[in-house]
């Protein structure tokens, strides 16, 4: 299989606080991989350095897509987002105030670019690119089950629907790597369920390279294929669920000193 | 199809409002006081629906609009005074509106790492460095100003433009590259993430914003045919605020029924100098108290919404 990215002893520190430390990560393509780990191990740390919220301070990452390599280590994140990089967040970051339609619509339309000729007359190709930018984005809200709720106020959305807003806004982009930031957070395990097949049959349609972070093993142990775990910004352990699951290491930082020792 | 009848309903209702006045202007009802109202209301309204998308839309405080019209409103009477043509006119509206966007992009650009208040002290400084220099450039004779310019600006002109502004406008506002400038207004950190770059928006609205507002200036100018720095100062650029504040950030419909609004209040309290500001000032806080949105939010007053008023068997007869 072919990686799509490489991260080769990235860092991250904020003043004194390394929240990433010499991390080596890679993805293959059309690999659904979770990255898991205590709260404040630097698991969204890793996202922002990754969808150049934040530029690294030591190391490089790199994305490779149809032969040709790209540094993202300073990129911004619109061009980030260009190269075929999507993401969700974990504190839900919608545009809260448009509809849910429009909210899918702004992002769908990034690919479709127009002049501002056009913009501002409303010519035959702003009419024509704008339906087709709509009939995608009406799309994505149905495969999102989200549909009927297209004219409401992205605010107005139930925590999972909006979680799974999130997740068709990114898919508009139409990226080749998308990265999910605790996308079943405050989910009930129903919704939960129907979330992991979501996940698994967009990965399969999409041909998409995966890499979520989440707490909720149920679905972790269920899709992904390898687990990459983070501890206090250093990774201490890599491999598939299974192996994890009896990793030493990995008890020890989630359960604590002295249960690992007892 | 679908498209052309509520295409062609806009344009009708257009051409409406347009043809009444200027009957009411032929047949006297409308006289020159009225007119000056008129001129006013127009200018506010390309004024207010320019700033709006600069603060409304894109979130962008800007406390110093009255700086780019007064570009137009300069480049429009020095033009027409040393060549008093119809093109000189013309040529001076998009002249000035270019200058004035130039100027708004080179503010976009060191402004744009700043925000909230911040920004808004950075606009207001570079109006007052404006007005400053139109009180010392050697040919806009200094505070005294610029007066006898000619006249061309009549009901038709005024009319083209402010109604072109705010088609303009409400079309740029639905399509990509203007919904990017409300992505960034809702979230920054969301829209770079789907490929929006938010400087290039922020400077695009300042850009768009400050063209429109020169070209007020400019209409302003040829109407009034006086001008002089004072006029373009910061209690203009506050006066242009309250408008966009009242008819509600991110609402062009809200920005043109306040202009209106606003101007025909002042006008009717003309007779009472002593009262009008406190009444007008007591209308602002009554609105601000009651309705700290705006009198129409974020909202938009469409066509659709107004049918939604109308009984349902009318309703229902549309394709
Ligand atoms: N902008 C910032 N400035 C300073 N410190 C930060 C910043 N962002 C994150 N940190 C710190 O970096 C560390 C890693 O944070 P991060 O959000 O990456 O953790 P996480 O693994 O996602 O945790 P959680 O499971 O709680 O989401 C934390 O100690 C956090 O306080
Ligand atoms: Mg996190």
């Amino acid at each position: 299989m072919t990686e799509i990215l490489t991260m080769s002893q990235v860092s991250l520190n904020f003043g004194g606080l390394t929240a990433v430390s010499s991390v080596d990560l890679s993805l293959s393509e059309g690999e659904l991989v979770g990255l898991i780990g205590p709260n404040g191990a630097g698991k969204t740390s890793i996202f922002n350095l990754l969808t150049g919220v934040y530029a690294p301070s030591a190391g490089a990452i790199h994305f490779h897509r149809e032969g040709s390599t790209l540094n993202l280590g300073g990129k911004k994140p619109h061009a980030i987002c260009h190269a075929g990089i999507g993401r969700t967040f974990q504190n839900i970051r919608l545009f809260r105030n448009l509809t849910v339609l429009d909210n899918v619509v702004i992002a769908a339309a990034q690919n479709q670019p127009y002049g501002l000729v056009a913009s501002f007359l409303h010519t035959p190709k702003q009419h024509r690119c704008e339906r087709e930018t709509r009939e995608r984005a009406m799309e994505l809200l149905r495969i999102m089950d989200l549909a009927d709720k297209a004219d409401e106020l992205a605010q107005n959305m139930s925590y999972g629907e909006q979680r799974r807003l999130e997740i068709a806004r990114a898919m508009a982009t139409q990226p080749v790597l998308l990265l999910l930031d605790e996308p079943a957070a405050g989910m009930n395990p129903a919704e939960t369920a129907s979330l992991t097949e979501l996940i698994a049959w967009l990965r399969e349609t999409f041909k998409l390279t995966i890499l979520l972070i989440e707490h909720d093993m149920s679905l972790v142990m269920n899709i992904c294929e390898r687990l990459y775990v983070l501890d206090h910004g250093v990774l201490i352990a890599s491999g598939t669920p299974a192996e994890i699951q009896h990793d030493p290491a990995v008890i020890t930082a989630y359960l604590g000193e002295e249960v690992a020792d007892a | 199809m679908a498209r052309i009848l509520p295409l062609l309903a806009k344009v009708v209702a257009v051409l409406a409002v347009y043809l009444v006045v200027q009957a009411m202007i032929m047949t006297g009802v409308v006289d020159d006081y009225i007119l000056i109202t008129m001129v006013t209301i127009c200018v506010n309204i390309i004024l207010a629906v320019s700033l709006n998308l600069i603060t409304g839309f894109t979130g962008q405080f800007s406390l110093g609009h009255a700086g780019f019209m007064s570009i137009g409103a300069y480049t429009t009477g020095l033009l027409t005074m040393h060549y008093p043509t119809w093109w000189a006119f013309l040529l001076g509206l998009l002249a000035g509106g270019a200058i004035a966007a130039i100027i708004g992009f080179l503010v976009g650009l060191p402004t744009l790492r700043l925000r909230g208040d911040y920004l808004a002290i950075a606009t207001l400084g570079m109006a007052e460095i404006i007005r400053v220099l139109f009180l010392n450039f050697p040919f806009t004779n200094g505070a005294a100003g610029l007066s006898g310019m000619p006249r061309f600006v009549n009901w038709t002109w005024l009319y083209v433009f402010t109604a072109g502004t705010v088609i303009l406008i409400s079309n740029f506002l639905r399509s990509m590259p203007g919904r990017n400038l409300i992505a960034v207004r809702e979230d920054e950190i969301a829209a770079s993430s789907i490929g929006v770059n938010a400087v290039r928006a922020k400077t695009l609205a300042f850009v768009v914003g400050a063209f429109f507002g020169g070209l007020a200036g400019g209409l302003y100018s040829s109407y009034f045919y006086f001008i002089k720095p004072d006029l373009f100062g910061f209690q203009k650029s506050i006066d242009i605020l309250i408008i966009v504040v009242l008819g509600g950030l991110g609402s062009l419909t809200g920005s043109v029924i306040a202009a209106i609004l606003l101007a025909v209040i002042s006008s009717l309290l003309q007779p009472f100098p002593e009262l009008r500001m406190v009444i007008y000032g007591l209308i602002l806080v009554v609105v601000m108290v009651f309705r700290p949105q705006g009198l129409m939010g974020d909202r938009e007053l469409t066509f659709s919404a107004m049918r939604r008023l109308l009984p349902h068997r009318w309703r229902e007869a549309r394709p």
